[in-house]
């Protein structure tokens, strides 16, 4: 089966103009990051803030020319469709936002919304196709076909991230990225929101990338797991053995920073926070990513950087001191 | 599931109940609704035109009820037609312009807003060099290229004020583009100009409303003031510019010359910043 999304050794990066002495620069936010997702496939995206993980997102969506490397989809580079092909495939691939409300036009009822992604898919659908099409999509994500006079103001966040879904998916697409969908959303509505992503990637064979820095929602939807550390992939496993071992010291050490319900195992966790700096993104240590806040990084973490190697059963970690897993 | 929808109240018409509940504006609508009827519609109540002159009458003073209610300049021309003719081309030229300034800068301030970076920097400093050109020169230029007359003086109004729309709706374009539901309609297949014209635009409008509202009153006098100062409207052609100038030269006898036609200058403008004041009110989105 060829994968819906792949993506191989994609640097992205933005360029900061010189100014009268200083030369211009770039950037780069994401380095040499490779994934392949087969349909059906929810690949989960952990890390902090600011390692990355939105910025892969939007490359992915090609809404980021990347520096180096390439993103297929379905086997094909947008690099190298013309503008005009480009828009059309934009069709197989979908986003879905963080913030639900600011995702949405507020000067346009839902029904444009959501019916606007169709008149560039598929010009040729009548206007009753298009009104049918548009209240499907709305009762699909749960939401009564009424909805589609409102204006996103009069939704609650809920909502708004239901008819971002929507919008997703009414173009029949094969990908969606999830940037984050349900951080800003409360801890109820959050697992209704999961759950129809999981209820439509059943139903639809999407394939999903759910970028998230909540490792529990990520466990619950995912099947594969990357882990990403200022820019790069420190590990890749599947769901069930990243959680019951982690390879990587920060993969392990974001694991243990998620609360603990019971309080004696809280009080114990709290006591090993990371000490140490986040490295700036702009001057990445010369070694390992991790290596200034690593509780065990060595001298040779300092200096070598350790490349992503495979250690069995899909798991793969760039880390000098891995022991193999048994 | 169209017409049997409940109906929900748009923003629009939210923002139309709140500008109706503004008592001064209100009425400043009217007043500014019955100015334009009367200075397009009057003139045809009047056997003659303005300018007919009617050597029996010349210099006549104010009568209510004879056939110059308000008397004759002296050339015997009736001076409230003048008026109302006048305010014809005053008030042309203070809509046309300001709506073609308006959409010419709002079209140039969504491009270089939404493009940014070095399309942005080129577009915005080339305003800035136009800001920087005195508009009377400009407006004594084009009217020896243009031979002078309506058209020169509308060229050099709307060349000049567009800038400032421009800019306004540049600055709501950059942030506009940053958000979340442009990536969106980008991820939708839009090109940017379709993002341009149907997100960017729409969103700045409510913006451009309120300035193009103080837009009108600032057209209307800049025309005023350049025929007032000779380069504008010419002679026998009325407006109000030139009918104040005329006025002003024979204040100290006959008063009302000047202020037939500076009254109603002064109440247009008026209404206008009235009705300028209650649509930023209304659009003010503080109070939602």
């Amino acid at each position: 089966m060829t994968p819906v999304l792949e993506a191989r050794n994609l640097t992205v990066g933005y360029k900061i103009p010189g100014g009268l002495f200083a030369r211009p620069q770039t950037l780069p936010i994401v380095q040499e990051v490779n994934i392949s997702l087969l349909p059906g496939q929810t690949l989960g995206i952990v890390g902090e803030s600011g390692c990355g993980k939105s910025t892969l997102g939007r490359a992915l969506m090609y809404l980021i020319k990347p520096l180096a490397g390439e993103v297929l989809w379905s086997g094909q580079n947008p690099a190298q469709m013309s503008p005009e092909v480009l828009r059309k495939n934009r069709a197989q691939m979908q986003i879905i936002f963080q913030d639900p409300i600011a995702a949405l036009d507020p000067r346009m009822t839902l029904a444009r919304i959501l019916s606007r992604p169709l008149a560039t898919f598929e010009p040729q659908l009548s206007k009753t196709d298009v009104q049918t099409r548009v209240a499907e999509a709305l009762q699909r994500v749960g939401l009564s076909p009424d909805f589609a006079a409102r204006y996103p103001h009069e939704l609650s966040g809920g909502q708004a991230q239901r008819v971002g879904i929507a919008r997703a998916i009414i173009g029949r697409p094969k990908v969606i990225i999830c940037d984050e969908p349900v951080s800003a959303l409360d801890v109820s509505i959050q697992a209704q929101v999961v759950n129809l992503l999981m209820d439509l990637q059943a139903e639809m064979g999407l394939a999903l990338v759910f970028i998230s820095h909540n490792l529990a929602v990520v466990r619950h939807i995912s099947h594969q797991v990357m882990v990403m550390c200022l820019g790069r992939t420190v590990e890749q496993a599947p769901r069930d053995a990243f959680y019951a071992r982690q390879l990587h010291p920060y993969a392990a050490a974001l694991k243990q920073a998620v609360p603990e319900p019971d309080v004696a195992a809280e009080r114990l966790r709290r006591g090993q926070s990371l000490p140490g700096e986040l490295p700036s993104i702009a001057h990445p240590p010369p070694g390992c990513v991790f290596s200034s806040r690593c509780p065990q990084a060595q001298d040779l973490c300092r200096t070598a950087r350790p490349l992503l190697k495979s250690y069995g059963s899909g798991r793969q970690g760039a880390c000098h001191f891995i022991e193999a897993p048994p | 599931m169209k017409a049997d929808l409940p109906k929900l109240r748009s923003a629009a018409s939210v923002q139309f109940s709140r500008f109706s509940a503004n008592r001064m504006a209100m009425i400043s609508v009217w007043l500014l609704a019955l100015t334009v009827a009367l200075c397009f519609l009057g003139p045809y109540a009047f056997p003659f035109t303005a300018e007919d002159a009617d050597f029996d009458n010349i210099s006549a003073g104010v009568d209510l009820f004879s056939i110059h209610p308000f008397g004759t300049d002296d050339y015997g021309r009736d001076l409230l037609i003048r008026v109302l003719e006048g305010g014809q081309v005053s008030l042309m030229i203070g809509f046309l312009g300001a709506l073609v300034a308006g959409v010419i800068g709002v079209l140039y301030g969504a491009v270089a807003g939404f493009a940014g970076g070095r399309t942005d920097n080129i577009m915005m400093r080339f305003v800035e060099v136009l800001y920087g050109f005195p508009y009377v020169i400009l407006v004594i230029l084009l009217s020896l290229l243009l031979g002078g007359g309506t058209l020169a003086l509308f060229t050099a109004l709307v060349f000049t004020l567009w800038l400032t729309p421009a800019v306004i709706v540049r600055a709501q374009a950059q942030s506009l583009s940053r958000r979340e539901f442009i990536e969106a309609a980008r991820a939708g297949g839009m090109t940017s100009w379709q993002i341009v014209t149907q997100h960017i635009v729409p969103n700045t409008i409510s913006l451009v409303i309120v300035y193009g509202s103080l837009l009108v009153p600032e057209v209307i006098l800049s025309e005023s003031f350049l025929s007032f100062l000779g380069i504008g409207i010419k002679e026998p052609q009325a407006s109000w510019g030139n009918l104040i100038q005329i006025g002003t030269s024979q204040m100290a006898t006959d008063l009302r010359l000047l202020l037939l036609p500076g009254t109603l200058l002064a109440l247009v403008l008026f209404c206008l910043n009235f009705i300028a004041d209650g649509l930023r009110d209304a659009f003010d989105p503080n109070e939602h």
